[in-house]
């Protein structure tokens, strides 16, 4: 027997009843042929990539009982994520990563491009609020106990995402190039040479060479706009994946009511 | 958790899973609606607060206490407590590293099958705690201010060099008699008495991390600085 997949769940009053013999006139309306070209061109690329299934396995699974706002959180970090990397790309348009016009160019954008203030403050601010999502997140799955047997590996991947986030904050902290980003972000590299046994060669790594110099910051733009949001988009699908496979956790005090004869199975 | 335990949670969660509703739409609309909250949070903030820009990055005047996002203050606070400079590689590396490593392994050393909170009272005090200890670090890091002045009575011909200390961001890591912080730097009132000055000179160009290089300084106020260092005796 093949797994049965998740079906809609759509309300009886709403799903059409079949048609009877003899009823209708036979002919069909414009709707009717709108309906018929939607449906095929799906079942055309369903043929094709069977993508059905998987979102039917993704959408109609069961969600336990008791779940609340608190589960809510994760799916909020995604968004403000998507929130950073649609900014982030009209802030791309405008931006130029060299010592010389980085400054310039978020003059620029801050002060005449139409509505520039306005998405990077959308930018600085999201990424505040994503921060704090994380974190409140993060203790929300801790104070569950949501990390435990199955679901160890999507703990795991979770703290991967949390360090990527912290690196999106301290790399793109420097992009402005204005007094306060310059120096927090030598003073940062700094501690970071200050690591064991990686420090140093993370802060040469960072740096572009043994100095802060003028390739330091297109290395710090490559890093802020492809290497980490890769990474990050990457492994919040497969914690997606994951939260999917093995369903959300109930909230812990909410107790499954067993049948007497499970319940007094007790080895 | 041993064999039995996994198959008991495994069993009682597949009771509670087939009770529950489906992802969509009821999960999904809740999702949806906290992600209106989370735009309009984002929108309002961008709105009141908008994003400053601040003078152009310029290596040779420091007139800028380096101070990081607000986020990472409490790993420069860390830097601040732990305060002795033998100290200050355990603070910067050490603890923050081994942090990291506890919060990646919990899931292999709290094998407690017990989920709820009130019945782990280890795990939930030391959630606690860290949440405590991460506000307190941050609300110490937010409240340090920008100290750009210094006190220290100065004979009027090292004024200059004084001055270059105080707008350098030397105040954020270093004391220098009743102003600036206690750390991560050490107390620079009498740092005449210790160094003699080619080592201060040496010290500013090729420092110890994490205080940053001064070498890009002028050469002018790189040697008031000097100077007036080596004075504070
Ligand atoms: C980011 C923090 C930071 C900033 C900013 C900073 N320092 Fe330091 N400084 C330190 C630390 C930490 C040490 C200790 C390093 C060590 O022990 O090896 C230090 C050491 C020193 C020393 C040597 C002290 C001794 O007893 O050996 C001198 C002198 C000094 N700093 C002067 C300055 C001056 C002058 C400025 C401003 C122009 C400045 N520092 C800015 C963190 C900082
Ligand atoms: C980019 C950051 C992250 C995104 C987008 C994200 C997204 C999600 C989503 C959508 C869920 C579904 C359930 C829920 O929302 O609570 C989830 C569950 C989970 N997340 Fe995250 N997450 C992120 C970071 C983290 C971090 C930092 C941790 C912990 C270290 C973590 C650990 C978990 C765990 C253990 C679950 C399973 C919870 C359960 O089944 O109840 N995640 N995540």
């Amino acid at each position: 027997m093949s797994p049965r997949l998740p079906a809609p769940p759509i309300p009886d009053q709403l799903k059409s009843a079949p048609q009877r013999a003899g009823e209708g006139d036979g002919k069909k309306s414009a709707l009717d042929h709108g309906v018929e070209a939607g449906v095929s061109a799906v079942d055309w690329i369903d043929e094709r990539t069977s993508l059905s299934g998987g979102l039917r396995w993704m959408m109609f699974r069961k969600v336990p009982k008791g779940t609340n706002w608190f589960y809510t959180l994760g799916s909020a970090t995604m968004f403000a994520f998507l929130s950073q990397a649609v900014t982030g790309v009209f802030l791309a348009m405008y931006y130029t990563p060299s010592a010389t016009q980085a400054y310039e160019s978020t003059r620029y954008i801050t002060n005449e491009a139409f509505l520039g203030e306005f998405v990077r403050g959308m930018h600085k601010w999201g990424s505040t609020v994503m921060v704090i999502l994380i974190f409140v997140h993060m203790a929300r799955t801790f104070f569950f106990g949501a990390y435990k047997y199955p679901r160890e590996l999507n703990w795991v991947i979770g703290v991967v995402l949390l360090v990527l986030t912290m690196t999106m904050s301290f790399t793109g902290y420097l992009l402005p190039f204005d007094q306060r980003s310059y120096w927090a972000t030598i003073v940062g590299v700094n501690i970071n040479g200050t690591g064991p046994i990686v420090g140093p060669y993370l802060s040469d790594f960072l740096r572009a060479g043994p100095e802060f110099g003028a390739t330091t910051l297109s290395r710090f733009y490559a890093i802020h706009m492809l290497l980490v949001p890769g990474a990050i988009a990457a492994l919040m699908g497969a914690h997606l994946y994951l939260v999917a496979r093995l369903g959300t956790t109930a909230p812990p005090w909410i107790k499954a009511e067993t049948s007497d004869e499970l319940a007094t199975d007790e080895v | 958790m041993n064999r039995r335990e996994k198959e008991e949670y495994l069993r009682k969660y597949s009771i509670l899973k087939n009770k529950g509703k489906p992802f969509f739409p009821y999960a999904v609309g809740k999702d949806a609606a906290m992600a209106c909250v989370v735009m309009i949070a984002i929108i309002l903030m961008s709105l009141t607060f908008g994003a400053e820009l601040g003078p152009k990055a310029d290596p040779t005047t420091t007139t800028y206490v380096p101070r990081p996002e607000w986020y990472f203050f409490f790993l420069f606070e860390l830097l601040r407590v732990i305060k002795p400079a033998n100290f200050t590689p355990l603070a910067t590396i050490g603890i923050p590293t081994i942090c990291l490593i506890l919060l990646f392994l919990l899931p292999f050393y709290d094998r407690n099958p017990e989920r709820r909170p009130l019945r782990r009272p280890i795990a939930t005090t030391a959630g606690i705690l860290t949440i405590a200890a991460i506000a307190y670090l941050t609300y110490l890091g937010a409240s340090a201010g920008s100290p750009t002045q210094i006190e220290l009575k100065t004979p009027a011909r090292y004024e200059a060099g004084a001055l270059v200390a105080a707008q350098s961001g030397c105040l954020a890591c270093h004391k220098f008699g009743e102003n600036g912080n206690s750390g991560p730097g050490p107390n620079l009132s009498h740092i005449g008495a210790r160094l003699p000055k080619q080592a201060i000179a040496r010290t500013l160009i090729n420092p110890t991390s994490p205080m940053p290089s001064y070498k890009d300084l002028p050469p002018e106020k790189f040697n008031e600085l000097v100077n007036f260092l080596a004075q504070l005796k």
